[in-house]
């Protein structure tokens, strides 16, 4: 038989091994395209976090802004909490979507460890989150000033993804 | 102090297996017997000191030190016991630790139960074992510690454990399969070593088949496991979705099948040696690759861990390493082991070719199938997930065609047959099935439909076939039976149950019933012949949860058949809400109710199915694992006359 033949099994491995090289290196990997990108953020009657008075899509700040799903039972919020208070210092306006969690919980986090958030959607059901067609938390939404969504990025918020991010939310101003 | 213990015997168990990678293998190179010797004892430490570093970790749990990070994030001190044993393994730190725990575990059945073979194939098998390990033990130790403490400030109390895994599936389900995954390093190991002696021998093959036939006996069992799981506990009434993580335990399992297969024809025969040893690296290549696309990352599923690209980049290395330097080794050495022995186009040898061919191409589809988004991303092509359509329009010609050959091939002799003799064998058999087939959908009272007519033809077909070889084999005889032995009684019954599978897969996928409906309390709603009776609404207080739970009288034909209960379950920790689903079992249908959002005046969105057939898809499985077991223990294996049968095959060849 002619060996090379047997180098064929090297060969395609070596190939999916470059693949899976180029497919490690690319940033945004878990993002399956959002339908919602493009779309006006949809309509919601929810009640204020803090607050609890009632609020809609129509209370949504009418500048460029993140949206940021979170929830105190998930272990990566607390990672990127930090980095959502250094955003909020720099000026840049958060609405808190409070997914799938107490109340009152909700509002004691906020005290221990700092508010970044203009308001917080309270999303005790998930409702808005079915909605927004969130996989879990956290995921960070980027709305424009007209309401409408210019992007999406699942998982934390951190230094490296913000230097990503920073243009697309710089250009939607 | 138990946390820093456990890492203690990580690193001592690193240690072990680096010097069990490194003795062993000069011993052989310097043919010093009292090196190669050392290749057992080491191989036993490391996997006593890989179990201690796994209890430590596992009484960390116990005992709520949420000073350990890993603790902290996957348990709390509300969570049942049993449970926060099965969390050590419920996120990614944890479950590494026990993969490479059961990699010392079968490195040390091998150390035990190799006392038949020669000391130098020992010392390879447990070297490249060694070096497996030691791999895998630097992944869990460099990028993914579960000792790590969470120092100055502790936590009070952890997140909780991911409520979808508080089940007894969980407990079950990882360890089962990894033992299937792990396991196959060790057909992975004999095949390399054997390369490296030149050594590829009826022996050979004799040695590496039960511990194929054992890892893949745990692969099926967890893959079972794994969608009963699913099914009873998502909610959804499904059982197989095609999801990366689902196809990443597949892929190995059909290789290893495959492979079981074809080591048949090498013990017997001494062919397919090159081919042999090539699905040994594929298999367990795939169970690796199955590791790799979990955790690093690379792909988005339900089930994937939290992805982490150093953790990729490592394990990928690992992967490159691990499979090009096998596949290279390979190319080198596999055409000084080119098989001798003829055999005609129609036998044993032919349909075992074809089998092998057909369960390598179902992984290849699958392969690509689940490849494929990537490669579309990488090229620049937008971001896509290839759905279920896919995977059935591939995966069901070919398990058919399977089926087919499955039917023939186990009639068939070896060397020579003849067509026409398999023809006047089985067309009864064959006969028999399509009549049944055609028939069916009127017996079971359905829709008519070809694929209906073409599962269970199939299915019926590799019954009668099986059967007609049993017949003959015993010459009619039942008392006979007994003595065919172990791997023929173990191969009639496995194949038996991919015929019960693949009827429970055809029943259930053609016949179920569903509905959702509104529905309040007092209302009823039909499907089919069942009457579904809203009895009542209440609460239900769990040790770590509450849940709104809904009663229902399920009436056949207006006979009330069963009570059940479906909840709706809120974690107090974590806040995540669960559906637990009400089914009711038997072995013809099963009744799966389930909840779904509550409507306005006291009415709640449900979810009613009736799945025919459905125990069946799990019972084949089970009935595959058995015959597995039995083959595995037939006597044969446990022979210690190695030179009598290398003789007894070179005379054959």
């Amino acid at each position: 038989m002619t060996r090379w033949l047997l180098f064929i099994p090297l060969a395609v491995t070596l190939a999916m091994g470059v693949l899976f090289w180029i497919g490690l290196g690319k940033e945004d990997k878990d993002a399956l395209p959002s339908p919602l990108v493009g779309q006006p953020f949809p309509s919601f009657e929810a009640k204020a976090l803090l607050s609890g008075e009632a609020i809609s899509a129509a209370s949504l700040p009418a500048k460029p802004m993140l949206v940021n799903v979170w929830a105190t039972w998930c272990p990566t919020c607390k990672a990127e909490h930090a980095f959502l208070n250094q955003l909020a210092k720099q000026g840049i306006t958060i609405v808190g979507i409070n997914y799938k969690d107490d109340d009152a919980k909700a509002r004691e986090w906020l005290k221990a460890y700092g508010d970044p958030y203009d308001f917080n959607i309270s999303d005790p059901d998930g409702k808005l989150g079915l909605e927004l067609g969130v996989y879990g938390a956290p995921e960070t939404f980027l709305v424009d000033s007209q309401g409408t969504i210019r992007g999406k990025h699942i998982g934390d918020l951190n230094t490296r993804v913000w230097q990503k991010l920073q243009p697309q939310f710089e250009a939607m101003k | 102090m138990v946390p820093e213990f456990g890492q203690m015997a990580l690193i001592v168990a690193l240690v072990l297996a680096g010097l069990q990678t490194v003795i062993p293998l000069v011993g052989v190179q310097a043919r010093r017997e009292w090196l190669m010797a050392y290749a057992r004892p080491l191989a036993t430490g490391q996997a006593v000191f890989l179990m201690a570093s796994l209890l430590a970790l596992t009484y960390a749990f116990v005992v709520d030190d949420f000073s350990v990070a890993y603790v902290a994030a996957n348990s709390n001190s509300q969570l049942p016991t049993p449970y926060k044993v099965s969390a050590v393994w419920g996120a990614h730190e944890g479950s590494l630790l026990l993969w490479v725990t059961m990699l010392g575990w079968w490195g040390l059945a091998v150390a035990w139960f190799s006392r038949s073979l020669p000391l130098d194939m020992v010392a390879r098998v447990l070297s490249i074992m060694g070096m497996v390990s030691v791999g895998f033990i630097l992944f869990t130790v460099q990028t993914s510690n579960p000792f790590e403490r969470h120092l100055p400030t502790a936590p009070m109390d952890g997140a909780d454990l991911n409520p979808l895994l508080q089940d007894f599936g969980l407990i079950v389900h990882p360890p089962t399969l990894y033992m299937g995954y792990v396991g196959l390093s060790v057909v992975f190991a004999f095949a390399l070593a054997a390369l490296m002696g030149g050594r590829l021998d009826a022996a050979w093959a004799r040695w590496s088949r039960p511990w194929t036939t054992a890892a893949w006996i745990f692969l099926t069992m967890g893959i079972a496991l794994g969608s009963w799981w699913a099914y009873y506990e998502l909610g959804w009434g499904g059982w197989w979705f095609w999801d990366p993580v689902e196809n990443a335990s597949l892929m190995p399992w059909l290789v290893a099948t495959a492979l079981m297969h074809s080591l048949a024809v090498t013990e017997k025969r001494g062919l397919f040696k090159s081919w042999t040893v090539l699905l040994a690296i594929f298999a367990f290549s795939l169970s690796l690759l199955g590791t790799f696309l979990v955790r690093s990352g690379v792909l988005t599923s339900v089930h994937a861990f939290a992805s982490d690209p150093e953790r990729g980049v490592f394990i990928l290395a690992l992967l490159g390493i691990c499979v090009c330097g096998s596949l290279l080794l390979y190319a080198i050495k596999a055409p000084t082991v080119a098989s001798v022995g003829r055999y005609e186009w129609v036998s044993r040898e032919s349909f075992l070719l074809m089998n092998n061919l057909v369960l390598l191409v179902s992984a290849f589809a699958i392969l690509l199938g689940t490849l494929y988004p990537l490669v579309i991303d990488f090229m620049g092509l937008g971001k896509l997930s290839v759905g279920a359509a896919w995977f059935n329009t591939m995966f069901v010609p070919l398990s058919v065609l399977l089926a087919l050959i499955i039917g023939m091939g186990s009639m068939s002799r070896w060397k020579s047959d003849g067509l026409s003799r398999l023809g006047n064998e089985l067309r009864w058999a064959f006969l028999a099935a399509l009549v049944l087939a055609v028939a069916a959908p009127f017996i079971a009272n359905g829709e008519w439909n070809w694929q209906v007519v073409m599962g269970l033809g199939v299915a019926f077909w590799l019954v009668a076939a099986t059967l007609v070889d049993l017949w003959k084999k015993s010459r009619g005889r039942l008392k006979r039976i007994p003595t065919l032995g172990m791997s023929y009684m173990g191969m009639i019954i496995a194949h038996l149950g991919v015929a019960v599978s693949i009827i429970g897969v055809t029943m259930v996928s053609n016949y179920s019933l569903e509905t959702s409906v509104k529905i309040a309390p007092g209302e009823s709603a039909v499907l089919g012949n069942y009457r579904f009776e809203f009895a009542e609404f209440g609460h239900i207080e769990g040790p770590n949860f509450t849940s709104d739970a809904t009663r229902f009288n399920v009436w056949r034909d207006e006979k009330l058949m069963e009570v059940l209960t479906a909840e709706k379950r809120r974690y107090n920790v974590s806040g995540q809400v669960m559906t637990e689903a009400a089914i009711d079992v038997s072995l013809l249908r099963d009744v799966y109710i389930s909840m779904g959002e509550p409507l306005a005046d006291g009415a709640w969105g449900m979810r009613l199915q009736v799945k025919p057939y459905m125990r069946w898809v799990w019972l084949g499985a089970i009935f595959m694992c058995i015959g597995g077991g039995l083959a595995v223990m037939d006597k044969r294996y446990r022979a210690r006359q190695t030179r009598k049968v290398a003789l007894s095959n070179e005379a054959v060849a």
